[in-house]
Protein backbone atom coordinates (compact mmCIF):
# COMPACT_ATOMS: atom_id res chain seq x y z
CA UNK A 1 0.00 0.00 0.00
CA UNK A 2 1.19 3.45 -1.01
CA UNK A 3 1.50 5.83 1.69
CA UNK A 4 3.11 9.28 1.83
CA UNK A 5 5.97 9.33 3.77
CA UNK A 6 6.71 13.33 4.14
CA UNK A 7 3.94 14.89 4.73
CA UNK A 8 2.23 12.75 7.70
CA UNK A 9 2.87 12.49 11.63
CA UNK A 10 2.18 8.61 12.18
CA UNK A 11 4.06 5.85 12.76
CA UNK A 12 5.91 4.42 9.27
CA UNK A 13 6.64 0.45 9.02
CA UNK A 14 9.62 -1.18 9.89
CA UNK A 15 11.60 -3.96 7.80
CA UNK A 16 9.25 -5.88 6.00
CA UNK A 17 11.05 -9.36 7.97
CA UNK A 18 12.55 -7.43 10.84
CA UNK A 19 15.08 -10.73 11.90
CA UNK A 20 16.46 -11.62 8.44
CA UNK A 21 16.47 -7.91 6.96
CA UNK A 22 18.16 -6.29 10.24
CA UNK A 23 20.82 -9.14 9.07
CA UNK A 24 20.84 -8.27 5.69
CA UNK A 25 21.57 -5.14 6.34
CA UNK A 26 24.21 -5.54 9.38
CA UNK A 27 25.59 -7.65 6.22
CA UNK A 28 26.02 -4.84 4.37
CA UNK A 29 27.41 -2.44 6.89
CA UNK A 30 29.84 -4.91 8.28
CA UNK A 31 31.22 -5.00 4.41
CA UNK A 32 31.34 -1.45 3.71
CA UNK A 33 33.38 -1.23 7.04
CA UNK A 34 35.33 -4.02 6.23
CA UNK A 35 36.18 -2.03 2.69
CA UNK A 36 36.83 1.56 3.68
CA UNK A 37 35.27 3.49 0.70
CA UNK A 38 33.45 0.54 -1.18
CA UNK A 39 29.52 1.68 -1.94
CA UNK A 40 27.21 -0.75 -0.69
CA UNK A 41 23.89 -1.04 -1.82
CA UNK A 42 21.21 -1.64 0.56
CA UNK A 43 20.02 -5.30 1.16
CA UNK A 44 16.67 -3.94 2.50
CA UNK A 45 14.58 -1.04 3.53
CA UNK A 46 12.22 0.50 4.96
CA UNK A 47 9.83 3.77 4.64
CA UNK A 48 11.29 6.18 7.68
CA UNK A 49 10.25 9.30 8.18
CA UNK A 50 11.62 11.94 6.88
CA UNK A 51 14.30 13.27 6.51
CA UNK A 52 15.81 10.03 7.25
CA UNK A 53 17.26 8.60 4.38
CA UNK A 54 16.17 4.39 3.38
CA UNK A 55 20.19 3.78 4.18
CA UNK A 56 19.64 5.89 7.42
CA UNK A 57 16.65 4.23 8.03
CA UNK A 58 17.90 0.92 7.96
CA UNK A 59 21.18 1.06 9.71
CA UNK A 60 19.64 2.32 12.63
CA UNK A 61 16.37 -0.63 12.58
CA UNK A 62 19.24 -2.95 12.39
CA UNK A 63 22.17 -1.64 15.08
CA UNK A 64 19.97 0.90 17.51
CA UNK A 65 18.48 -1.05 20.35
CA UNK A 66 17.29 -0.28 24.07
CA UNK A 67 21.84 -0.23 25.07
CA UNK A 68 22.43 2.72 22.23
CA UNK A 69 21.57 5.89 22.99
CA UNK A 70 21.14 7.77 19.65
CA UNK A 71 22.06 11.01 18.90
CA UNK A 72 19.94 13.70 16.26
CA UNK A 73 21.11 16.61 14.58
CA UNK A 74 19.08 19.73 14.43
CA UNK A 75 17.68 18.60 10.99
CA UNK A 76 16.97 15.21 12.24
CA UNK A 77 15.64 15.97 15.98
CA UNK A 78 12.10 15.73 14.60
CA UNK A 79 8.66 14.41 16.64
CA UNK A 80 8.38 11.56 14.17
CA UNK A 81 11.80 10.60 13.68
CA UNK A 82 12.04 10.49 17.61
CA UNK A 83 8.58 8.35 17.89
CA UNK A 84 9.81 5.96 14.65
CA UNK A 85 13.00 5.24 16.24
CA UNK A 86 11.06 4.97 20.23
CA UNK A 87 8.75 2.50 18.74
CA UNK A 88 10.87 0.30 16.56
CA UNK A 89 14.20 0.71 18.22
CA UNK A 90 13.57 0.87 21.62
CA UNK A 91 16.57 3.21 21.88
CA UNK A 92 17.01 5.61 23.93
CA UNK A 93 17.37 9.51 22.50
CA UNK A 94 19.97 11.64 24.11
CA UNK A 95 21.25 15.26 23.74
CA UNK A 96 24.83 14.88 24.88
CA UNK A 97 26.83 13.46 21.47
CA UNK A 98 29.76 12.39 24.33
CA UNK A 99 27.25 9.91 25.70
CA UNK A 100 25.71 8.47 21.86
CA UNK A 101 26.30 5.16 20.88
CA UNK A 102 25.03 6.51 17.25
CA UNK A 103 25.10 9.79 15.90
CA UNK A 104 22.86 11.00 12.96
CA UNK A 105 23.70 13.65 10.75
CA UNK A 106 20.92 14.62 8.18
CA UNK A 107 22.75 18.28 7.84
CA UNK A 108 26.37 17.80 7.64
CA UNK A 109 26.72 21.47 6.54
CA UNK A 110 25.96 22.40 10.56
CA UNK A 111 26.99 19.13 12.10
CA UNK A 112 29.33 19.54 14.94
CA UNK A 113 33.13 18.47 14.68
CA UNK A 114 33.72 14.71 15.22
CA UNK A 115 35.65 15.29 18.48
CA UNK A 116 32.53 16.81 19.67
CA UNK A 117 31.52 12.92 20.23
CA UNK A 118 32.44 10.01 22.08
CA UNK A 119 35.59 9.44 21.29
CA UNK A 120 36.30 6.02 23.63
CA UNK A 121 39.07 5.65 25.87
CA UNK A 122 42.43 4.02 25.74
CA UNK A 123 40.78 1.06 27.95
CA UNK A 124 37.58 0.74 25.92
CA UNK A 125 37.89 2.37 22.46
CA UNK A 126 34.77 -0.01 21.46
CA UNK A 127 33.00 2.07 23.36
CA UNK A 128 33.06 5.24 20.62
CA UNK A 129 30.35 6.54 18.88
CA UNK A 130 29.61 5.29 15.15
CA UNK A 131 28.62 8.69 13.62
CA UNK A 132 26.25 8.42 10.63
CA UNK A 133 26.26 10.99 8.24
CA UNK A 134 23.52 11.63 5.27
CA UNK A 135 25.45 13.42 2.68
CA UNK A 136 23.77 14.67 -1.06
CA UNK A 137 26.70 12.65 -2.87
CA UNK A 138 28.84 9.46 -2.60
CA UNK A 139 30.42 9.51 -6.15
CA UNK A 140 30.32 13.11 -6.98
CA UNK A 141 32.17 15.09 -4.68
CA UNK A 142 35.94 15.44 -4.21
CA UNK A 143 37.51 12.44 -4.62
CA UNK A 144 39.48 11.38 -1.49
CA UNK A 145 42.55 8.91 -1.63
CA UNK A 146 42.00 6.22 1.16
CA UNK A 147 44.57 3.83 2.60
CA UNK A 148 45.25 1.69 5.70
CA UNK A 149 43.21 -2.04 6.68
CA UNK A 150 40.79 -3.36 4.12
CA UNK A 151 42.09 -1.54 1.27
CA UNK A 152 44.97 -3.10 -0.87
CA UNK A 153 45.51 -0.71 -4.01
CA UNK A 154 44.18 2.26 -2.81
CA UNK A 155 40.79 3.02 -2.68
CA UNK A 156 38.70 6.41 -3.48
CA UNK A 157 35.20 7.86 -1.72
CA UNK A 158 34.03 11.10 -3.34
CA UNK A 159 31.15 11.95 -1.07
CA UNK A 160 30.28 15.42 -1.02
CA UNK A 161 28.67 18.26 1.01
CA UNK A 162 30.62 18.39 3.65
CA UNK A 163 31.49 21.29 5.56
CA UNK A 164 34.69 23.21 5.37
CA UNK A 165 37.37 21.59 7.47
CA UNK A 166 35.69 18.00 7.56
CA UNK A 167 38.63 16.66 5.93
CA UNK A 168 40.80 18.09 8.30
CA UNK A 169 38.77 16.66 11.36
CA UNK A 170 38.76 13.29 9.25
CA UNK A 171 42.72 13.02 9.51
CA UNK A 172 42.52 13.90 13.00
CA UNK A 173 40.00 11.37 13.41
CA UNK A 174 42.44 9.11 12.27
CA UNK A 175 45.69 9.87 14.33
CA UNK A 176 43.48 9.30 17.64
CA UNK A 177 43.61 5.89 17.03
CA UNK A 178 43.03 3.17 18.38
CA UNK A 179 40.47 5.78 19.28
CA UNK A 180 38.06 7.81 17.08
CA UNK A 181 34.52 8.33 15.67
CA UNK A 182 34.17 5.44 12.80
CA UNK A 183 31.29 7.33 10.21
CA UNK A 184 28.80 6.13 8.03
CA UNK A 185 28.34 7.89 4.69
CA UNK A 186 24.59 7.27 3.89
CA UNK A 187 22.92 8.67 0.68
CA UNK A 188 19.15 7.25 -0.61
CA UNK A 189 20.08 3.20 -0.85
CA UNK A 190 23.61 3.36 -0.74
CA UNK A 191 26.04 3.29 2.24
CA UNK A 192 29.74 3.66 2.57
CA UNK A 193 32.33 3.55 5.29
CA UNK A 194 35.16 5.47 6.78
CA UNK A 195 36.28 3.60 9.95
CA UNK A 196 39.09 5.42 12.38
CA UNK A 197 41.37 3.03 10.96
CA UNK A 198 41.39 4.17 7.60
CA UNK A 199 43.85 7.14 6.34
CA UNK A 200 43.63 9.64 3.97
CA UNK A 201 46.07 9.74 1.16
CA UNK A 202 48.36 12.74 -0.47
CA UNK B 1 -5.75 10.90 24.79
CA UNK B 2 -7.68 12.57 27.84
CA UNK B 3 -8.34 10.41 31.00
CA UNK B 4 -11.51 8.82 29.97
CA UNK B 5 -10.69 8.19 26.57
CA UNK B 6 -7.84 6.25 27.70
CA UNK B 7 -9.86 4.17 30.07
CA UNK B 8 -12.39 3.35 27.19
CA UNK B 9 -9.18 2.82 25.20
CA UNK B 10 -7.80 0.30 28.03
CA UNK B 11 -11.23 -1.14 28.19
CA UNK B 12 -11.21 -2.29 24.34
CA UNK B 13 -7.94 -3.71 24.14
CA UNK B 14 -8.35 -6.16 27.46
CA UNK B 15 -11.48 -7.20 25.94
CA UNK B 16 -9.69 -7.81 22.19
CA UNK B 17 -7.19 -9.50 24.05
CA UNK B 18 -8.86 -11.70 26.52
CA UNK B 19 -11.61 -12.92 23.43
CA UNK B 20 -11.52 -16.35 22.71
CA UNK B 21 -10.15 -16.30 18.93
CA UNK B 22 -12.98 -18.13 17.27
CA UNK B 23 -14.86 -15.38 18.48
CA UNK B 24 -13.19 -12.93 17.55
CA UNK B 25 -12.83 -14.52 14.14
CA UNK B 26 -16.21 -14.47 14.40
CA UNK B 27 -16.87 -11.15 14.69
CA UNK B 28 -13.82 -10.11 12.09
CA UNK B 29 -16.22 -11.72 9.39
CA UNK B 30 -19.28 -10.17 10.78
CA UNK B 31 -17.70 -6.57 10.13
CA UNK B 32 -18.43 -4.89 6.82
CA UNK B 33 -15.74 -4.20 4.39
CA UNK B 34 -12.68 -3.66 6.21
CA UNK B 35 -10.44 -0.77 5.03
CA UNK B 36 -6.81 -1.41 4.29
CA UNK B 37 -4.11 -1.10 6.71
CA UNK B 38 -0.24 -1.87 6.42
CA UNK B 39 1.22 -3.30 9.41
CA UNK B 40 3.99 -1.14 11.41
CA UNK B 41 4.65 -4.30 13.57
CA UNK B 42 4.17 -7.61 11.69
CA UNK B 43 2.57 -10.30 14.46
CA UNK B 44 6.06 -11.69 16.53
CA UNK B 45 6.04 -13.53 19.67
CA UNK B 46 8.17 -13.31 22.38
CA UNK B 47 8.58 -13.16 26.42
CA UNK B 48 7.37 -10.54 29.15
CA UNK B 49 8.04 -10.78 32.46
CA UNK B 50 5.41 -11.15 34.74
CA UNK B 51 5.44 -9.32 37.64
CA UNK B 52 3.12 -10.15 40.81
CA UNK B 53 3.44 -8.03 44.59
CA UNK B 54 1.76 -9.75 47.74
CA UNK B 55 -0.62 -7.72 48.72
CA UNK B 56 -1.09 -3.45 48.29
CA UNK B 57 2.03 -2.69 49.62
CA UNK B 58 4.11 -5.62 49.47
CA UNK B 59 7.39 -5.67 47.16
CA UNK B 60 7.33 -6.56 44.19
CA UNK B 61 8.57 -9.90 42.80
CA UNK B 62 8.86 -11.80 39.16
CA UNK B 63 6.26 -14.19 38.86
CA UNK B 64 7.39 -15.44 35.46
CA UNK B 65 7.71 -15.28 31.70
CA UNK B 66 4.58 -15.80 29.92
CA UNK B 67 4.50 -16.15 25.81
CA UNK B 68 3.10 -13.14 24.20
CA UNK B 69 2.47 -11.79 20.58
CA UNK B 70 2.24 -8.13 19.68
CA UNK B 71 1.21 -6.26 16.53
CA UNK B 72 1.07 -2.74 15.32
CA UNK B 73 -0.96 -2.03 12.73
CA UNK B 74 -1.95 1.09 10.59
CA UNK B 75 -5.06 2.76 9.00
CA UNK B 76 -5.02 4.15 5.70
CA UNK B 77 -6.93 7.14 7.50
CA UNK B 78 -4.37 6.90 10.00
CA UNK B 79 -4.68 5.68 13.19
CA UNK B 80 -2.87 3.12 14.72
CA UNK B 81 -4.10 0.38 16.60
CA UNK B 82 -1.67 -1.82 19.19
CA UNK B 83 -2.53 -5.33 20.36
CA UNK B 84 -0.26 -7.69 22.84
CA UNK B 85 -2.16 -11.21 23.31
CA UNK B 86 -1.53 -13.97 25.57
CA UNK B 87 0.17 -16.87 23.58
CA UNK B 88 1.39 -17.46 20.04
CA UNK B 89 -1.36 -15.82 18.45
CA UNK B 90 -0.23 -14.13 15.20
CA UNK B 91 -3.76 -13.80 14.12
CA UNK B 92 -5.51 -12.81 16.94
CA UNK B 93 -2.84 -10.03 17.31
CA UNK B 94 -2.79 -8.99 14.32
CA UNK B 95 -7.42 -8.94 14.47
CA UNK B 96 -7.03 -7.37 17.54
CA UNK B 97 -4.97 -4.54 16.55
CA UNK B 98 -6.51 -3.33 13.63
CA UNK B 99 -10.31 -3.28 15.78
CA UNK B 100 -8.00 -0.78 18.13
CA UNK B 101 -7.55 1.05 14.95
CA UNK B 102 -11.04 0.86 14.06
CA UNK B 103 -12.18 2.25 17.61
CA UNK B 104 -10.36 5.65 16.83
CA UNK B 105 -11.80 5.60 13.84
CA UNK B 106 -14.94 7.96 14.48
CA UNK B 107 -16.66 6.58 10.97
CA UNK B 108 -16.28 3.05 12.03
CA UNK B 109 -16.39 3.05 15.77
CA UNK B 110 -20.38 2.68 16.07
CA UNK B 111 -20.27 -1.00 14.30
CA UNK B 112 -17.05 -2.02 15.78
CA UNK B 113 -18.56 -1.08 19.50
CA UNK B 114 -20.71 -3.64 19.32
CA UNK B 115 -18.88 -5.99 18.59
CA UNK B 116 -16.60 -5.39 21.18
CA UNK B 117 -19.84 -5.38 23.59
CA UNK B 118 -20.46 -8.66 22.02
CA UNK B 119 -16.98 -10.12 22.72
CA UNK B 120 -17.02 -9.01 26.43
CA UNK B 121 -20.29 -10.72 27.11
CA UNK B 122 -19.32 -14.13 25.17
CA UNK B 123 -16.10 -13.47 27.46
CA UNK B 124 -17.80 -13.23 30.68
CA UNK B 125 -20.05 -16.27 29.97
CA UNK B 126 -17.16 -18.67 29.17
CA UNK B 127 -15.92 -17.68 32.09
CA UNK B 128 -19.03 -18.07 34.76
CA UNK B 129 -19.36 -21.70 32.83
CA UNK B 130 -15.98 -22.14 33.70
CA UNK B 131 -17.05 -21.06 37.20
CA UNK B 132 -19.77 -22.93 37.64
CA UNK B 133 -18.63 -26.33 35.86
CA UNK B 134 -15.82 -25.99 38.94
CA UNK B 135 -18.12 -25.12 41.38
CA UNK B 136 -20.18 -27.90 41.15
CA UNK B 137 -17.20 -30.56 41.78
CA UNK B 138 -16.23 -28.20 45.14
CA UNK B 139 -15.10 -30.44 47.91
CA UNK B 140 -15.61 -28.76 51.45
CA UNK B 141 -12.58 -30.12 53.86
CA UNK B 142 -13.32 -29.40 57.37
CA UNK B 143 -10.68 -29.99 60.55
CA UNK B 144 -11.27 -31.03 63.45
CA UNK B 145 -10.24 -28.59 66.28
CA UNK B 146 -7.51 -30.61 68.12
CA UNK B 147 -7.56 -30.47 72.10
CA UNK B 148 -5.05 -29.23 73.57
CA UNK B 149 -5.52 -30.89 76.65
Amino acid sequence: MAMTAAADSGLHPGFADPGLDSQRVFRAVLEAMARPGTIVGLPARAAGPAPLDAATTAILLALADYETPVWLDGAADQPQVAGYLRFHCGCPLTADPKAAAFAVIAAPMGMPPLSAFNLGSDEYPDRSTTVIVQVATLTEGAPWELGGPGIRDGARLAAGGFPPGFRRWVADNHELFPCGVDLVFTCGDALTALPRSTRLEG
Amino acid sequence: MPLDATDGRRRWMSVLAQAAPGDLAGSWSRLPALPAYELLRRPETGLVMVRGRVGGDGAPFNLGEMTVTRCSVRLEAGPCGHAWVQGRRPDHAERAAVLDALMQDPERRQAVAAEIDRLEALTIHRRDEAARKSAATRVEFFTMVRGED
